[in-house]
């Protein structure tokens, strides 16, 4: 029951952050919005003892993402006077395909479990705690994690290398000129 | 009895004691600063001005709220309850004693043990930021604008050194839940010294650094300089909006300081004499706890008293060039020397 009543609540918050973010004229209350839907769905994985994921929903995405999107917000200073003129035609019509599309997906990855009742991916004895994470992220999974972490290594440094390498200072363009 | 009593039984006996605790620290440091200046400070109400917190609290109750022109109604009123929900719930897996026993049945003096307790509480650390930035957004004036701006920035910047501060002591405890870093530091190291996680002094530093930092105390308080932004996010806030985030300040100093107790102190763990009375013998580890957390309030004010304000970009470079890589070289030395320690030298 009270999961019932948990659920509802916060999934209601969720679509309608999403909704906000997307409609809203303000970038504030857009991001405002998003940060409802993550917060939302951290709470979807608590219910869901996924403990830990919730845990790095907040803080990376609640936290940190979305801290960075309000920081950049204010920083430029965006108007709230700006308003954006309709989107052409050509784009309306993609979102329409594109959302549909998107929708099939979900409906067909969910699939299994609205026909059979059962969980789609298996494995029903769901254990979301920090050491079950561990186990199969240094297990299982060990060369897709360290993959992933160099990726993001190298994305991270490719980053740093394109901002300073490629840095051409005051100075510099003085004696050129 | 039932779990939701016991939890509502246990988040209101909580939320008493902060509140509590909150007014006092407010007095304390009153007092504490004035010593450390030679001052008087408040003696007006009450013995020893005691009462003074309360005063203030009721001033700021009937005083009226005002509401700038140009501010965003609805964000401007939200960003002092967002100010102290997160600092409200962080205080939730804080334990504050051993466990005590009544009538056979074994309850704990936290309200939760999470299993990842600690995340948790960076979690709630990193949505404080909202009702800053929030606040200062929307009063719709300058100053708390650059104050907001500021608090992201510097919030952001500290909460990585504070979450990398965290990571020995979590290597070390093997586990993320605060009662069972609690645990492990129980006993001693050798005959008398206590076995906390001061020992990893490194941690410990920084992480009191950034914790300064991430409850805007001096002298990382850039958010609210009253000599250069008048009070930076809180600028255009008044009565009992205002009186919110002031309480949330001090609920995060005393946050901050029993986490500092909790997890490089040893928590409630401390010695329990034996003549004491079983019936008040679970009072002594509270005791303990109260001691260590009142010992790094008062390092908080006394810092407030002695330190001068950092300048913008000192604050930066020294978060991200100096706590981060020191953070990170910490970091690998301790998890170099738990693979020694659990498998032996590499060559042998």
């Amino acid at each position: 029951m009270a999961e019932v009543v948990v659920f509802s609540i916060f999934a209601a918050v969720a679509l309608v952050g999403a909704v906000v973010m997307v409609t809203a004229s303000n970038p504030v209350y857009s991001a405002i919005g998003l940060l409802g839907a993550m917060f939302s769905i951290a709470v979807m994985y608590v219910m869901l003892d996924a403990h830990f994921v919730a845990a790095v929903q907040v803080i990376i995405y609640a936290g940190a993402v979305m801290t960075l999107f309000l920081f950049v917000i204010m920083l430029i200073g965006v108007d709230t006077s700006d308003v954006y003129g309709m989107r052409p035609m050509v784009q309306r019509v993609m979102t329409v395909v594109v959302s549909i599309g998107f929708f099939a997906a979900i409906v067909l990855a969910a699939r299994g479990a609205w026909i059979t009742g059962s969980d789609a991916f298996g494995s029903g004895d769901f254990n979301g705690t920090i050491e079950a994470v561990a186990d199969n992220l240094f297990g299982n999974w060990t060369i897709v994690f360290l993959s992933t972490v160099m990726l993001l290594t190298i994305a991270a440094l490719g980053t740093i290398a394109l901002a300073y390498f490629g840095h051409v200072s005051a100075d510099d363009e003085e004696a050129t000129l | 009895m039932s779990i939701f009593i016991e939890a509502t039984i246990k988040v209101i006996a909580a939320f008493v004691f902060l509140l509590l605790t909150t007014l006092i620290i407010i007095w304390a440091e009153r007092k504490w600063v004035s010593d450390l200046q030679n001052r008087i400070g408040p003696d007006r109400a009450g013995p020893f001005g005691i009462l003074q917190s309360l005063a203030d609290g009721a001033k700021a109750f009937f005083k009226e709220s005002i509401r700038p022109a140009r501010a965003d109604f609805v964000i401007y009123m939200a960003a002092p309850i967002a100010a102290v929900l997160p600092a409200l719930l962080i205080f939730l897996v804080i334990p504050i004693g051993a466990p005590v026993e009544i009538g056979g049945t074994e309850y704990t003096l936290q309200v939760m043990d999470l299993n990842i307790g600690l995340l948790y509480v960076l979690a709630l650390s990193s949505i404080a930021v909202y009702a800053i930035t929030l606040a200062g957004w929307s009063s719709g004036s300058k100053y708390p604008l650059l104050g907001a701006v500021r608090a992201s920035a510097q919030m952001i910047s500290y909460e990585a050194a504070m979450g990398l501060a965290l990571v020995p002591v979590v290597l070390f405890a093997g586990t993320t839940s605060i009662a069972g870093i609690v645990d492990g530091q129980q006993g001693t190291f050798g005959a008398f010294l206590p076995a906390w996680n001061i020992v990893l002094l490194p941690s410990f530093v920084i992480f009191l650094i950034a914790g300064f930092a991430e409850t805007n105390r001096a002298p990382f308080d850039l958010v609210e300089a009253e000599s250069e932004i008048v009070g930076g996010y809180h600028t255009e806030y008044s009565g009992l909006t205002f009186a919110m985030f002031f309480l949330a300040e001090y609920i995060n100093v005393f946050n901050i300081s029993a986490l500092t107790a909790t997890l490089f102190l040893g928590g409630w763990a401390g010695p329990v004499p034996d003549f004491l009375p079983t019936a008040i013998q679970w009072l002594v580890p509270i005791f303990w706890f109260l001691l260590k957390t009142w010992a790094v309030v008062f390092l908080f004010v006394w810092v407030r008293a002695t330190l001068p304000r950092m300048r913008y970009d000192q604050l930066m470079a020294f978060g991200w060039k100096r706590l981060i890589p020191v953070s990170l070289a910490w970091i690998i030395l301790c998890a170099v020397a738990i693979g020694f320690r659990e498998f032996g030298a590499p060559w042998s």
